[in-house]
């Protein structure tokens, strides 16, 4: 590859969409960044980040089984973290302590049949590490398509269930109270939340989703506490960093996964100093 | 298939580790630790990558990245837990870290190749040297004997922190001398199952453990009865059908105990008369 990066970002930019594959990374970029951002916001709310990487690594064995069966890799990233998400969803919300350890082996046990199935499937050792850590070449414009319905059905349902889930995931006491169904639209969102962990597997790869589904998130929690507005920057961070990172590492020889990933926390880290000091002012 | 020398190999480091991941696993799980031992899988493998990127033996990035990242953990935990957000964006950075460091190996040597990510990954038990495999079961006794050694205070320490401080134990030290062990662990682990899969090994037999008996000796002994077990079916079964994987089997295998122990609990406890009050 011929590119070099020069100080006309005009140029740039211009050299980046000469390439078809490049247009259809930064489309699919661009919505799973969106549909990652608002959904995080409310993950964060709720802390159930670990469901949310639980669902990530349960993509994984999906993907890898629907390469070796010969069907769509989407169709295995959604199935598997829909259907995990499903369980998850009707799991007994006790015994804390136990729990965490049977996530971490049903973690494990998930990632050890990604592993049965990509070397059931031979000769995909390569394509191992792109499904883990992400690629910017791979994404098809099918696959764009994909992910914009399927983004647009997540985001149509969160904006229905947004009010209800936001009262659920403040007080939920009171929220059931006044009549919201809480384990019901919990539930509803755990779903919308394996959609969007699948989506964004396919960009970031399976391991590096936080990068996309909590830290803009995260970094949006520190610096606004009015979810609307929050919402919104959790959004912009998602979309300023998977450009950032698409874009340098198309000019880079290092992978997506790194930049991306890079970015995000640096936005966190910027933004948790900024928390720090204002808190101490107020503090004063 | 016990001629074999690659089966003997694989036989000894299995064994060892798999000993040393169950008695280390039994006090992750009783002290609510689940989650520092995901971190430090993640810490395994961008530690291994920089080793190779930096053309020095792969253990030795292991080790010191595991061993220091889970003292600093213990240390920090002494000031309230880091909550799950911060310890998300965190890993997600460190495993960025890793694959950069990946990319740094395979365009800097000319050995190298992106499957070495994948062994350190997903481990190669098969794949063991005679010396690696005499190091690592060396290690993993040392290891056991140290855990064993302090396990009388770790688990006054695990059960009743205030109690025990009040008692004399070091309660602030061993915190992060019992988390450089499972950092340690995790290395060792990560050189059978592999940086992804270690986890399940720590916590699985030790999660079956503590559903199957209350009491923390038997409990202790049966997690890595419980974890040699999954290993050794696991490395038969591997080498019986050679399709599949060994970490796969050793992971399915234990994953199929702490299944079994779930019945199996229930039906003891049906059983037994609970004492009141």
């Amino acid at each position: 590859m011929t590119a070099h990066l020069t100080w006309n970002l005009v140029s740039d930019v211009r050299q980046l969409l000469q390439f078809p594959f490049m247009v259809n990374a930064l489309r699919a970029g661009t919505i799973v960044a969106i549909v990652a951002g608002a959904i995080g916001y409310f993950m964060v709310l709720r802390r159930e980040s670990f469901a949310g990487h639980t669902l990530a690594l349960i993509g994984f064995p999906g993907a890898a089984g629907a390469t070796w069966l010969g069907v769509n890799e989407s169709v295995g990233f959604f199935g598997f973290c829909v259907a995990g998400a499903l369980v998850i969803a009707a799991l007994p919300a006790d015994r804390v302590r136990e729990q965490s350890a049977v996530i971490g082996t049903v973690q494990s046990f998930a990632l050890a049949c990604g592993l049965l199935f990509v070397s059931l499937y031979h000769g995909f050792l390569s394509g191992l590490n792109d499904l883990l850590f992400g690629t910017i070449i791979g994404v098809s414009g099918t696959q764009v398509r994909t992910l914009l319905i399927a983004g647009a059905v997540v985001l149509v349902v969160l904006a229905v269930i947004a009010r209800p889930l936001l009262f659920a995931s403040v007080d939920a006491d009171v929220a059931r109270a006044r009549g919201v169904r809480v384990r019901l639209v919990g539930a509803a969102f755990l779903v919308l939340l394996g959609i969007a962990a699948a989506g964004t597997s396919q960009v970031t790869g399976t391991l590096l989703v936080f990068a996309l589904l909590v830290a803009p998130a995260a970094t949006a929690v520190r610096l606004t506490a009015n979810p609307y507005a929050g919402v919104a920057l959790s959004i912009a961070i998602a979309v300023l960093v998977t450009w950032l990172g698409e874009g340098i590492a198309y000019f880079s020889p290092y992978p997506i996964g790194f930049w991306v990933t890079t970015f995000a926390f640096a936005f966190f880290l910027l933004a948790s100093g900024y928390r720090a000091l204002a808190d101490r002012r107020l503090a004063c | 298939m016990l001629t074999q020398p690659f089966m003997q190999h694989a036989l000894l480091a299995g064994t060892a580790v798999a000993v040393l991941s169950g008695i280390v696993g039994y006090f992750v799980v009783l002290r609510g630790q689940v989650f520092a031992g995901d971190a430090l899988s993640h810490v395994a493998y961008t530690g291994a990558l920089a080793a190779l990127a930096a053309g020095v033996d792969l253990r030795l990035g292991l080790f010191v990245a595991t061993v220091g990242v889970g003292a600093v953990l213990g240390l920090l935990g002494g000031r309230g837990v880091a909550d799950d957000v911060v310890i998300g964006t965190t890993f997600a950075w460190v495993l960025g870290l890793g694959v950069f460091f990946l990319a740094l190996f395979t365009t800097r040597h000319a050995s190298g190749n992106s499957a070495a990510s994948v062994t350190v990954l997903f481990g190669s038990i098969f794949g063991i040297g005679a010396g690696a495999a005499v190091t690592a079961a060396v290690v993993a006794v040392a290891l056991v004997v140290l855990v064993l050694a302090m396990a009388r205070p770790l688990l006054f320490a695990s059960l009743d922190p205030a109690v025990a401080a009040a008692r004399g134990v070091p309660v602030r030290l061993l915190g992060p001398v019992f988390l450089g062990i499972v950092g340690a662990s995790a290395a060792e682990a990560s050189q059978v199952v592999g940086a992804l899969l270690l986890f399940g090994l720590l916590a699985a037999p030790a999660a079956a453990a503590q559903r199957l008996t209350d009491r923390p000796w038997p409990g202790l002994a049966l997690s890595a009865g419980l974890a040699t077990l999954a290993v050794w079916v696991g490395l038969s079964l591997a080498y019986a059908v050679p399709t599949l994987p060994p970490s796969f089997t050793i992971l399915a295998t234990a994953t199929a105990l702490y299944a079994l122990s779930v019945p199996l609990s229930a039906l003891g406890r049906g059983r037994t008369p609970r004492p009141c009050g």
